[in-house]
């Protein structure tokens, strides 16, 4: 019965959580683009959000690159760069710890205002409330996980998770095994964060997507969108639409969107 | 296609560059651009106009998609203007274009709301009694009663549905009409114009029922009193049309570009005819930029500035030499060649009465009215009569008009000064400037002055006597020197004696050479143009206290260079939408005449100073107003008093009107074997009847039930509004003084002193609206009314002659309903409600003695007042008129349905004339159909729109041209060819909705519509030779009542602005450690909202600083510490408000700029010194009557409902201001409130 339902949750569950994490994410892009937003309420009550907010998000921008890189690069390249194991996770309790510590104020400043500020209570919505306090429970696991894996600095257990996470992304079955042995809190916290991901798609997290990484790699400070649709404007094969000079009068550029729906 | 697959496009989404790589030419998907592409698609495209107080009344297009109201835009089809004149198009400002933004906000009120507490009491009470005995378990109960009165403003409305909310308001309604009177009734809504039907639907119900419709104009302010003191006429003023017809533009306390948006292009245009434009403005103000010369008096000083001015023109161009056009205009047009009675004052005289026909022995052959006709001298120094004074008008037809003829029928040329020809005589003058207060310059000179005048003497009647004309009064009251001898008169600009130049200098700050230029140039331009000169003047002068000093100052002016009447010239003043064109064909309808007459109606100023228990407080002395020359005789008492005996003798309305229940008076009668009106005048002489007024604070003569539609009393207009909340709510309240009793001052003598005010005098208050104002968060029940895209009305304008329909774009959304239906609604459930108390029922309904009315003749000489025995009281005469209605309450509701029978019987009219209307009622039966009684149909606001358009001669040719007939009678003279050309035309509701239409001439306004001039006002009185409605028939610059004697403004003279005395009682007791200054506080209209609607509309908002601003100068801020958006607070003994402060080059020290209605319920934190929210702009400021315009019963100076009577001034006060500490929003109190 212990393995099955440990099976289900880190055999099959985390298949479920993509799966939904992918396909909502893709469904909700498409049929809700005005629901594609972060949900700021800066405008509403500026007060500890600037730097609640802050924290946080370094925070979790921080420990999020830290899940990913720890636990998806295969345990043969740390091993061709010499890092150790128990030096890798003293890297991850340390830096974790910083930024989780600081994730965590920030969190905790932001739920203070989004639960005790009127104007902010009055405007959000259930999965707003929702969202954070699932992230502050998140954080608050992930955080008591440091002094358990502080009993055993060599690295062991957390081979264990990277073994299981790249079980999981390289499909391999039977990963679950990996990790039926380990603490409850770590359980917890894989538990919690796979059901993030199931979320993730029915909650203002979408705006993670769409983060304007690409501004800082842009080129051109004047965007001009052509009004002539995309089949054709490929179809010519020189640069016919040019922007400053050449851009052809309307009437001949139907008025139809590119992407039309 | 996907719109993520559209992005995987990554490496061809970039299809070229230019600007050396700077831009970029993509092929990203455009789909996102079709929400704002369909956001402006439409369906339809309706014609409305939007109802509210802006005088613009423009037409918009209203674009509809699927149902919903998406944008508005100008409408340009105006019919085209002759040649020579711009086109009216395009009308509307950015106020206009954000009105669609209303209907789907969230401010919206969209069902029917009931404060809980209430709503859960009814539903008890209903539930085993009667509607009737319901409320009155509730209203009865005083725990229960305070249990929802003393939470008003705080929250806690739940939704109901139209039936039971109509349910409880019938009940109250029938409840109070049976307990305490119909009178108790009360219904406030302002400026039929702006949606006339959805105002006539309110008070056709209050007036079916015999509740009182209250005032706005005057309780506004923005009825001017000089105007019916001068012209016998409300208002009357050119189109904006015509200002591209002036050679001279003067804007004297009005802002055109920014409360005048649609009719600014006019200015604009004319200025490029090379037209020299005048602005008289203290701050820099929008229109200042239009200026050739801007002058900036201090604030509240432009009397002074006129009379200076009128100093240099009577000097220039009367005296010193002779302007014919201006020498006929003033003896043929004015009241200037009229004689005054001189009388002995101790060692000089003082002027009296107009000298009547009356006054001499023979009556001066005078049959009819002799006392009410007055006297002048002809050229060869005789007495005559001319035609045309009032007495001319009542009582006899044919000799009631301007021409150049003595009543015998001689021509006659009358004289304007006796100079010359006599002696003369020592007369004194009042002189007020030497007690100016607050800052306001005082100048060292007696408060007497005494002057040379030339007189004559005359063997009266009563024995010698002497006289002088009333020009040679206003030589010497403007201080002109003409060789008399004597002092305080000046023959040099720059002698400094009132009033002139040098003087006028001193007290404004206007340099003297600007005043005389600008007087010379204003003179010479009519004399050339024959009276081509212009003032455009407004609220910035009409607010003060002594708003009728400054405005008879200027209307002088223009007297004096013969502007009124005149194409291009005149009188130009605009405040609100107060030109209700239609108005004979819409006053039948909105009060009811067709089913009862009289209506009862009420001036709100003195209702509001009652009610609102402000003169509790009240702290100007009637000896600090009174003149130093007034005559012998009691002039004691508060102002509350002087409005009493004002009711008292029949002057002003009452309401409620007595303490007796009205439908019991009848029976009374009958007992007493007596006729009602015969038993009214003894019973209140015997005490057996009381005047409400003399006891305000007596429950039983309290208001009960309130309704507010078309309105934000409390947001916008209610000055005094914490003493609203206060006595007239009962609810939390920021008042700050203390009253008369608390103070040990001496109380009202009378009217009845109670040491506890009753606090919540309202059981009911009712607003409709569609939008959750001030107003409505402290209503007992919110009615959710239809906007103006929903339902079908009419809106006219005074800028311009054309006639707009509002229409239903859409239908009224959630549950919303035009005002035409609910308060149809409201009247069928009366009608279901009342039998439980009322059935047929006999009212006696007592009236003010009425302008335009044959009884407007009522008191010629003294002030009587039978309290005091000196006459008897008689209806009508020396007290109210006495009438008796029959209300059939269970059929109020067909007869609010129905056209009643009275206009076939008793006709229709207006301003004095009559004409039979049967044809016209016979066509409605056609059109509208008949109702089951066989009346014309009245069920919808269309019928009531045809009804409107068919009676009135604006709209119907053929009622215009009977119209003028009938005052042809009266003139002798034919006037029908002004309306004969258009007799066959018939404006309908559906040709206004195709294009605007003009109106057609008529009888009802001094103005005409036709091609060759635009509507300018007492254009017919100069052209047609119809007198003015006053005691002399001519433009009356001489005010001969004994009150206006008494209170020194016979004459127009300089008053400097009253001591409300608001800052002393608070100075100093508030302190939170910041600097405090005190500056004088004015409310003008704003950039970012008209009147008293859009200052919570979020694109306005946005515009500007998003909540409450006040504006003050750089100077004043440095001294208080303040910096550009500082929260500060200002309070006074009335109150505390917030705001932001904008610090600003434009504001000249001394005073704070407030514009007036920013909503209480936007971004409004609380006061630091109330704890209370906010406050608005009335806050601080409390009304203060003025007894002048109590007057009554005397001609011109006749009570009409919203023609004359008490205004709201609020323009003197004074206020701290300073810097706040902490800025509570109040969240937690509300936070807890909902917990």
């Amino acid at each position: 019965m212990g393995n099955w339902i440990n099976n289900a949750l880190f055999g099959w569950y985390p298949y479920v959580a993509l799966a939904v994490f992918l396909l909502g994410s893709l469904l909700r892009f498409d049929h809700g683009q005005y629901t594609w937003r972060a949900g700021s309420s800066q405008l509403l009550r500026r007060k500890q959000l600037r730097l609640g907010s802050n924290l946080f998000h370094l925070g979790i921008l921080v420990i999020f690159g830290g899940h990913l890189v720890g636990l998806l690069t295969p345990v043969a390249v740390f091993d061709a760069l010499g890092i150790g194991h128990g030096f890798k996770q003293g890297m991850a309790m340390l830096v974790g710890g910083i930024a989780g510590i600081a994730c965590w104020i920030g969190i905790a400043l932001l739920a203070h205002r989004r639960l005790l500020d009127p104007r902010i209570r009055a405007t959000s919505s259930t999965s707003d409330t929702a969202i954070l306090l699932l992230l502050w429970a998140q954080l608050t696991l992930g955080l008591l996980t440091i002094p358990v894996s502080a009993q055993h600095m060599d690295g062991h257990e957390m081979v264990k998770f990277m073994t299981w996470a790249q079980g999981i992304v390289t499909l391999q079955p039977g990963v679950a095994a990996e990790v039926a042995d380990v603490s409850l809190i770590f359980k917890l916290h894989l538990f919690l964060g796979m059901t993030l991901f199931v979320v993730f798609p029915f909650t203002r997290l979408v705006h993670v997507w769409s983060a304007p990484v690409w501004y800082l790699g842009r080129t051109g400070y004047q965007v001009v969108r052509t009004r002539r649709p995309v089949a054709r404007a490929m179809a010519d094969a020189t640069p016919a639409v040019a922007g400053s000079t050449g851009r052809k009068p309307v009437a001949e550029a139907p008025a139809l969107p590119a992407g039309g729906n | 296609m996907s719109h993520f697959l559209d992005r995987l496009t990554f490496f061809r989404k970039q299809v070229d560059t230019f600007a050396d790589g700077h831009g970029v030419v993509t092929n990203e998907p455009r789909a996102w651009e079709d929400g704002y592409r369909k956001r402006w698609q439409h369906d339809k495209v309706v014609r409305s106009t939007h109802g509210v107080n802006c005088t613009g009344s423009c037409s918009w297009k209203i674009y509809v998609k699927g149902g919903i109201v998406t944008w508005e835009t100008q409408q340009t089809d105006y019919p085209r203007t002759r040649p020579d004149l711009p086109n009216h198009e395009p009308r509307g400002c950015a106020r206009g274009a954000s009105y669609s933004w209303y209907l789907y906000s969230a401010n919206r009120v969209k069902h029917p709301m009931v404060r809980g507490r209430l709503l859960k009491l009814w539903r008890e009470a209903r539930a085993i009694r009667t509607p009737v005995a319901a409320w009155a378990s509730i209203v009865e109960d005083a725990e229960k009663r305070a249990s929802y009165t003393k939470k008003r403003g705080l929250g806690g409305f739940v939704r109901a549905g139209w039936d039971e909310v109509n349910e409880i308001i019938a009940a109250a309604n029938a409840y109070t009409a049976r307990t305490y009177g119909p009178d108790r009734v009360i219904g406030f809504s302002p400026i039929p114009a702006m949606s006339m039907v959805s105002y006539a639907a309110g008070s056709r119900y209050l007036s079916l029922l015999g509740g009182v419709c209250m005032s706005f104009y005057d309780w506004y302010c923005d009825l001017p009193p000089a105007s019916p003191m001068t012209w016998g006429e409300q208002t009357d003023v050119p189109e904006s049309a015509d200002w591209y017809n002036a050679g001279y533009l003067m804007l004297w306390g009005s802002n055109v570009p920014q409360t005048r948006t649609p009719d600014a292009h006019f200015y604009t245009e004319v200025r490029y005819k090379g037209t020299k434009s005048v602005v008289v403005s203290p701050d820099y103000a929008e229109a200042t930029k239009f200026a050739d010369l801007w002058l900036h008096p201090k604030q509240g000083t432009d009397a002074a500035l006129a009379l200076a001015m009128g100093h240099v023109m009577l000097r220039e161009f009367y005296l010193d030499r002779t302007v014919p056009y201006f020498d006929d205009y003033a003896r043929r047009y004015t009241d200037m060649p009229m004689l005054v009675r001189l009388v002995r004052q101790g060692d000089r005289y003082v002027a009296e009465r107009l000298l009547r026909a009356d006054d001499f022995v023979d009556g001066m052959g005078e049959a009819n009215n002799p006392a009410w006709k007055t006297v002048a001298f002809d050229a060869a120094g005789n007495p005559v009569v001319p035609n045309g004074s009032i007495g001319f008008r009542w009582g006899e037809q044919g000799k009631w008009n301007l021409e150049a003829r003595e009543s015998g029928g001689a021509d006659v040329t009358l004289a304007l000064t006796l100079a010359g020809h006599g002696p003369t005589a020592r007369v004194a003058f009042p002189y007020f400037g030497g007690a100016a207060t607050n800052g306001f310059t005082a100048t060292e000179h007696p408060d007497v002055l005494v002057r040379n005048i030339p007189v004559r003497n005359l063997q009266l009647r009563d024995g010698e006597a002497l006289v002088t004309t009333v020009f040679d009064l206003l030589c010497g009251n403007y201080g002109l020197d003409r060789g008399f001898g004597g002092g305080h008169v000046a023959h040099s600009y720059d002698t400094d004696e009132p009033f002139t130049p040098a003087w006028a200098e001193r007290v404004t700050g206007v340099p003297r050479h600007q005043i005389i230029h600008v007087a010379r140039e204003f003179a010479s331009n009519a004399e050339k143009t024959k009276g081509r000169s212009m003032v455009i003047l407004g609220a910035g002068l009409n607010h003060w206290y002594h708003m009728d000093m400054a405005y008879r100052g200027i209307i002088n002016l223009l007297v004096f260079c013969g502007c009124i009447g005149q194409s291009g010239g005149g009188w130009a003043h605009y405040v609100g939408q107060e030109k209700l064109r239609p108005q004979t064909g819409w006053a039948p309808i909105a009060f009811a005449l067709d089913w009862s007459r009289p209506p009862r109606q009420q001036n709100s100023t003195s209702f509001f100073y009652a009610h609102t228990d402000q003169w509790r407080y009240e702290t100007l002395g009637v000896s600090e107003i009174l003149s130093p020359t007034a005559p012998e005789g009691d002039w004691s008492g508060a102002l509350i008093d002087y409005n009493v005996r004002a009711e008292r003798m029949g002057w002003l309305p009452s309401a409620p009107q007595l303490r007796q229940n009205p439908l019991t008076i009848a029976a009374r009668a009958r007992a007493a074997g007596m006729e009602p009106k015969d038993y009214v005048a003894q019973a209140v002489q015997s005490g057996e009847l009381e005047l409400s007024c003399q006891d305000p604070d007596d429950p039983a003569n309290w208001p009960r039930n309130m309704f507010v539609w078309r309105s934000n009393l409390l947001g916008s207009s209610g000055k005094g509004h914490e003493y609203f909340l206060k006595h007239l709510l009962g609810t939390s309240h920021g008042v700050l003084g203390k009253d008369l009793g608390e103070e040990g001052h001496e109380t009202p003598r009378e009217v009845r002193w109670h040491d506890k005010a009753p606090e919540g005098k309202l059981d009911l208050l009712v607003t409709l609206d569609f939008r959750m104002s001030t107003t409505c968060v402290y209503s007992d029940i919110v009615l959710p009314t239809a906007t103006w895209y929903e339902k079908n009305d009419l809106n006219t304008s005074d800028m311009h002659p054309f006639i707009h329909p509002l229409s239903a774009a859409v239908d009224p959304a959630w549950e919303a309903r035009s005002d035409w239906e609910i308060y149809k609604g409201i009247a069928r459930s009366f009608s279901e409600v009342a039998p439980e108390v009322l059935g047929k029922e006999t009212d006696v309904v007592l009236t003010p003695i009425q302008h335009d009315t044959a009884g407007e003749l009522a008191q010629p000489y003294e002030v009587q007042d039978w309290k005091t025995g000196a006459v008897p009281p008689i209806p009508g005469r020396t007290m109210p008129a006495v009438s008796v209605v029959e209300r059939d309450y269970p059929a109020l509701y067909e007869r609010f349905t129905s056209v009643g029978p009275l206009l076939e019987k008793l006709g229709n009219g207006g301003k004095g004339i009559g004409w039979d209307t049967r044809h016209e009622v016979e066509f409605l039966r056609a059109l509208n159909g008949t109702a089951p009684n066989g009346q014309p149909r009245l069920d919808a606001d269309l019928d009531a729109i045809e009804a409107i358009l068919s009676l009135a001669p604006e709209t119907n040719g053929e009622v215009a041209v009977k119209a003028w007939e009938a005052l042809g009678r009266f003139t002798g003279r034919d006037h029908a060819h002004l309306a004969l050309p258009k007799e066959d035309e018939k404006i309908r509701y559906r040709d206004v909705q195709a294009q605007p239409r003009k109106i057609i001439s008529s009888p009802t306004w001094s103005g005409l519509e036709s091609e060759k001039v635009c509507y300018n006002a007492g254009y017919t009185n100069v052209h047609e030779l119809i007198p003015w409605r006053t005691l002399t028939g001519r433009q009356q610059l001489y005010q001969d009542h004994l009150w206006m004697r008494g209170f020194g403004e016979s004459l127009v003279t300089w008053r400097p602005p009253v001591d409300t005395k608001a800052v002393a009682p608070v100075q100093g007791r508030h302190g939170n450690g910041n600097t405090e200054i005190v500056l004088n506080f004015i409310t003008p209209h704003q950039k970012w909202g008209i009147h008293s609607t859009y200052s919570d509309n979020l694109l306005m908002l946005t515009l500007n600083r998003g909540g409450p601003v006040i504006w003050m100068s750089e100077d004043d801020a440095q001294r208080a510490g303040i910096a550009d958006n500082d929260w500060v607070e200002a309070y006074n003994a009335n109150g505390a408000l917030v705001a932001r402060a904008v610090v600003s080059q434009r504001v000249n020290p001394g005073m704070v700029m407030m514009y007036h209605a920013q909503e209480k319920i936007v971004n409004m934190p609380g006061s630091e010194v109330t704890g209370q929210r906010g406050g608005i702009h009335n806050s601080v400021t409390r009304a203060v009557l003025k007894p002048t315009h109590m007057i009554g019963g005397y001609a011109h100076q006749s009570y009409g409902f919203n023609y004359y009577g008490t205004v709201g001034a609020n323009r003197d006060e004074f206020i701290v201001i300073r810097r706040m500490n902490k800025v509570d929003w109040l969240e937690d109190t509300a936070a807890k409130e909902i917990v």
